[in-house]
């Protein structure tokens, strides 16, 4: 049975699943589940020890390790590099150029977006910090030294890092190595109905207009990239370790790229020290290590610093969005409209799907039933680095979040209605699911109102309301209360990429290999093409295969991160491990039940069609004595003795999911914060989240995600920011200069959640690692205007940081870009 | 140059440069990969050790610095088989998740716990607000040792001598 037929068709719940939870709030081990439930991770032995194995951590005898030589300008032309004086240091193994690259004919290699990035520049730079040269030395610091030694000339050419003005006649063509460029134009892109929209907009009570930007920001998990490339001399066996959220589809591209052939290239993603997206593109760094270890003989790591880390590698949105709303005057959304200006950067370096370059932006429409929606957009090179994927964003769905969740709460400033309100008016409904929006996608299942009233009931918001009136009565009065502020969002995501037919990276269909063996004794070892950086799969993974087999969690064994080890598959990424991966795992464990079955049937000497299956066991119907165990069973399968007629030995499964379409995971989201009048500080008071993935597998787990997808809205909401002068000189290049949030920034989240199930998926559960930091960003930016409504402020764009807020107050809000 | 120092309760002698950052010393030249490095700029704290019982950003703190003191790593923390209740109380509350952060945060939460076995949740706040988590948010991080510090035992490593 591989079919992917309903198996879950319950209405939303708004009651909490039963899980086994400690008197501590945590799983404790007597109440263990064999299933879905609260149980403790298995990943978190090793790690509270000090015993995980990440890349930095991998030592091999006579390893090498390379430092990237990066440009100090933004836009140069590359005159000469003198690299004799580094050659002569005595601990320098090799220096390479991007000259000695294009002799082996390895300078470029193509992006995820089908574009090619320089792995190091040959003709020009084209953002600050690109990869300029290499340095191999005995170890990490005589390395750096090297770099110092190596002397390159450039010759500046005008940078160009204002996106607005990037396409302007005259503007320096950044690039030039493209045949035929004569301007900095990427693509056009545009979805839904530009006629039928413009119509709704003409005879509209209400139209509201803003610019809303979404800033640049850097998912900056702990863990920097790198790797460690070991190529055998004789065989030619390459084994990259390597902080890749998708092995797989990493060593298919070094096939292609470097020609390597594919069966003689190992990747290793090991423990990953948080990816958020910024460990899915390939990145020149890695492409080094394998050039270097190649040429020298010699296993290289290459680890990049936190600097690189933030100023060269995948950053995240950076989307300029014109926005405008078209209402009745008693508050019916009838039509959203948007461009878009979207900086991609030097090269573009998107990882979205092939026919989607702007990832999933097309969700634009919300979870509001609309008459009519359209958005246009133009992306645009710029003299920074490339990237545009990244943080946690589902494929840009976090950019188009934020700009209908804060042009709604524009809309419902215009009309002086409650946002809460405003929302619950124009909710899609739950018969109208499943419910194709106006740009085309088919939103699978969807109760939103009770997530909604109940995010407002564990707010206390009516409550809230009045002590913010309260406030900014006296604040209107002598200025000494805080300006209170209220946000609401309501996101609808979709996740899981995706349907074969209609998505693919580089050619290569997004669909997910699994494996399960049942091994005599009754252990197993499932076996998976996703790669945990924090998710927990080596939990979830065993909680799924044990939901559907009865076989304990700690007797599964889950295999991932290793592409001679596990099945082919794409990755984790855009919160697709559970919507693609899970799906994969309950089908390979219910392909293994039913061989299971057959087996049972023979030892019970009854008809299949006489058996029923109770979670561990198959038993004759009306005989609950007569039964075996799936321990039993596997035994059997490898034992002795008959089996029935056609069936092999062995109790082993492997298929490929290939997902009928996306989830849709939803959430009501509630941010009140106080900010000091006089200083500008805001103070993050409260945020309440309501969460719905459908069937939860492990809610402590999906309780962690969504608390640090909270914090990040937090962050981007408030502080994070990657900004450029005007020479092109990246200005967030340090943690001092891109600021995250700490625990003093951050409130204790107060989570909660619907249960709605997908319809589509065996289990029923939709991806969620990603539904908070979509989001929230947008709750604590209309907390925060909101707090700012005494002053007439109806938008204010990220980072709210205390002088901007200030600026705001004052009147003098200004754009981030 | 040579240091003389003590790891997790051994005794270690070792040449070293005179340039070498604590966190290279621990992780490269002693095979104590548990420590971590994420910044360089003592903003993200993944490197603290204890030194002394207080902790330290060991990816700015020269080795050499940390000659004739008393080291802590993440790897001390066990001690004959028994876990710190702060490491069980990472596990228990889901304190972690990529893990990378972990042993800063297991350190810093038990020089906290040494000095003060009752902290307020404020006061944890403080505590681990030069470190940084991109994972958890940090409310399971403040649950964690709050757990921890409703099941102390005898154990107080790295406490002051």
């Amino acid at each position: 049975m591989t079919t992917t037929e309903p198996t879950t068709t319950e209405p939303t719940t708004t009651e909490p699943a039963p899980p086994a939870v400690g008197s501590d709030g945590a799983a404790s081990d007597e109440d263990r589940p064999v299933g879905f439930g609260n149980l403790r991770r298995k990943e978190d032995p090793r790690l509270i020890r000090g015993m995980g194995n990440f890349v930095d951590d991998v030592q091999l005898p006579g390893m090498l390790h390379l430092a990237i030589l990066r440009s100090p300008m933004a836009h140069a032309r590359i005159v000469s590099i003198d690299k004799s004086a580094a050659e002569a240091h005595p601990k320098v193994v090799a220096v390479i150029t991007g000259e000695d690259l294009a002799a082996q004919g390895l300078a470029w290699m193509p992006t995820l977006s089908n574009d090619v990035q320089a792995v190091l520049a040959t003709d020009k730079v084209r953002f600050q910090h690109q990869e300029v040269a290499f340095v191999v030395a005995e170890d990490r610091y005589s390395a750096r030294d090297a770099l110092e030694l190596i002397e390159v000339d450039y010759e500046w050419i005008d940078p160009v890092v204002d996106v607005r003005t990037a396409m302007d006649a005259g503007t320096p063509v950044i690039r030039d190595d493209l045949e035929g460029k004569t301007d900095n134009h990427i693509f056009d892109w545009e979805t839904g109905d530009e006629a039928a929209t413009k119509a709704v907009f003409d005879n509209a009570d209400v139209v509201v207009k803003e610019e809303i930007v979404y800033p640049r920001v850097h998912p900056a998990p702990m863990e920097t990239c790198g790797a460690v490339a070991d190529v055998e001399r004789v065989s030619g066996q390459l084994t990259l370790w390597c902080t890749t959220q998708a092995p797989h589809a990493h060593r298919t591209v070094y096939a292609l790229v470097a020609g390597l052939p594919e069966h003689k290239i190992r990747v290793i993603a090991p423990d990953i020290g948080g990816g958020f997206g910024n460990k899915v593109p390939i990145y020149p760094g890695y492409v080094c290590a394998i050039v270097a270890s190649l040429v020298i003989g010699k296993p290289v790591k290459w680890m990049e610093d936190r600097t690189e880390n933030l100023v060269s590698t995948g950053f995240a949105r950076d989307y300029i969005m014109e926005a405008e709303i078209a209402a009745t005057s008693d508050g019916t959304i009838q039509a959203i409209r948007t461009n878009v200006i979207a900086d991609h950067g030097a090269f573009n370096g998107v990882a979205a799907p092939t026919k989607y370059p702007a990832g999933f932006f097309g969700v634009f429409t919300g979870s509001y039933d609309l008459e009519a929606a359209f958005c246009k957009m133009s992306a645009i090179y710029t003299n920074k680095a490339p990237g545009g994927v990244a943080y946690a964003c589902s494929f840009r769905i976090t950019e188009a979040v934020y700009l209908v969740e804060r042009i709604v709460d524009c809309l419902a400033y215009e009309l002086e209605m409650d946002p809460a309100e405003l929302r619950l008016k124009n909710f899609i409904q739950p018969d109208q699911f499943p419910y194709e929006t106006r740009t085309g996608w088919v939103y699978d299942s969807g109760n939103y109102e009770p997530a909604m009233r109940k995010a407002m009931d564990m707010a206390g918001y009516e409550e809230l309301r009045r002590e913010q009136a309260d406030k900014r009565e006296q604040f209107a009065k002598d200025g000494t209360a805080s300006l209170m502020g209220i946000g609401i969002s309501f996101f609808t995501e979709a996740v899981g990429a995706g349907p074969r037919k209609d998505m693919d990276i580089l050619g290569l269909g997004m669909a997910d290999g699994c494996e399960l063996r049942i091994h005599p004794t009754g252990k197993a070892v499932v076996r998976l093409s996703v790669k945990t950086q924090g998710q927990g799969h080596e939990t979830t993974f065993a909680q799924i295969v044990a939901e559907e087999t009865g076989i304990p969690p700690e007797d599964i064994e889950v295999i991932h991160g290793d592409t001679d080890n596990t099945p082919f598959g794409l990755g984790t990424y855009g919160s697709r491990s559970t919507p693609v991966s899970g799906a994969a795992a309950a089908l390979v464990a219910r392909k293994v039940r039913d061989k299971a079955q057959i087996i049972a049937s023979g030892m019970l000497e009854v008809s299949t069609a006489d058996l029923e299956w109770n979670k561990g066991s198959f038993h004759v119907k009306g005989d609950p004595e007569k039964s075996v165990t799936i321990q039993d069973i596997a035994m059997k399968a490898h034992g002795a003795g008959d089996l029935p007629e056609g069936i092999e030995g062995g109790l082993e499964a492997q298929i490929c999911y290939n997902p009928d379409s996306l989830t849709y995971p939803f959430g009501a989201y509630i941010c009140v914060v106080d900010i000091d009048p006089g200083t500008a500080v805001v103070k993050v008071r409260r945020f309440i989240a309501v969460d719905d993935c459908g069937t939860q597998i492990n809610p402590m787990i999906i309780e962690g995600q969504i608390h640090g997808g909270l914090a990040d809205g937090v962050g981007m909401a408030m502080m994070e920011m990657i900004s450029f002068d005007e020479d092109g000189n990246c200005l967030g290049g340090s943690l001092m200069d891109y600021l995250i949030p700490t625990a003093l920034e951050t409130p204790d989240w107060e989570t909660g959640h619907t249960v709605t199930p997908s319809p589509h998926h065996p289990i029923g559960a939709k991806g969620v690692g990603e539904s908070a930091t979509v989001g929230s960003p947008p709750a604590v930016v209309n907390a925060i205007v909101d707090a700012l409504k005494p002053f007439g402020v109806r938008h204010a764009d990220m980072p709210l940081t205390p002088s901007r807020v200030w600026e705001t107050m004052q009147g003098n809000h200004t754009p981030p870009i | 140059m040579q240091v003389d120092l003590t790891v997790n309760g051994t005794e270690v002698s070792e040449e070293i440069e005179p340039r070498h950052l604590l966190v290279h010393f621990l992780r490269d030249q002693l095979g104590l990969t548990g420590t971590h490095w994420g910044c360089d700029t003592s903003n993200c704290g993944t490197c603290v050790v204890l030194i002394d019982g207080e902790p330290v950003k060991s990816c700015t703190h020269l080795a050499a610095m940390a000659r004739g003191h008393d080291i802590t790593t993440v790897e001390g923390l066990e001690v004959d088989g028994e876990l710190d209740p702060v490491q069980e109380g990472f596990m228990q509350c889901h304190g972690l998740q990529c893990g990378f952060c972990t042993p800063g945060m297991m350190l810093t939460a038990r020089a906290l716990l040494n000095n003060n076995p009752n902290p307020s949740e404020g006061v944890i706040r403080e505590a681990i607000s030069g470190q940084i988590c991109r994972c958890t948010g940090y409310s399971t991080i403040v649950r964690s040792i709050q757990w921890a510090a409703n099941h102390e035992s005898a154990v107080t490593i790295g406490a002051s001598q």
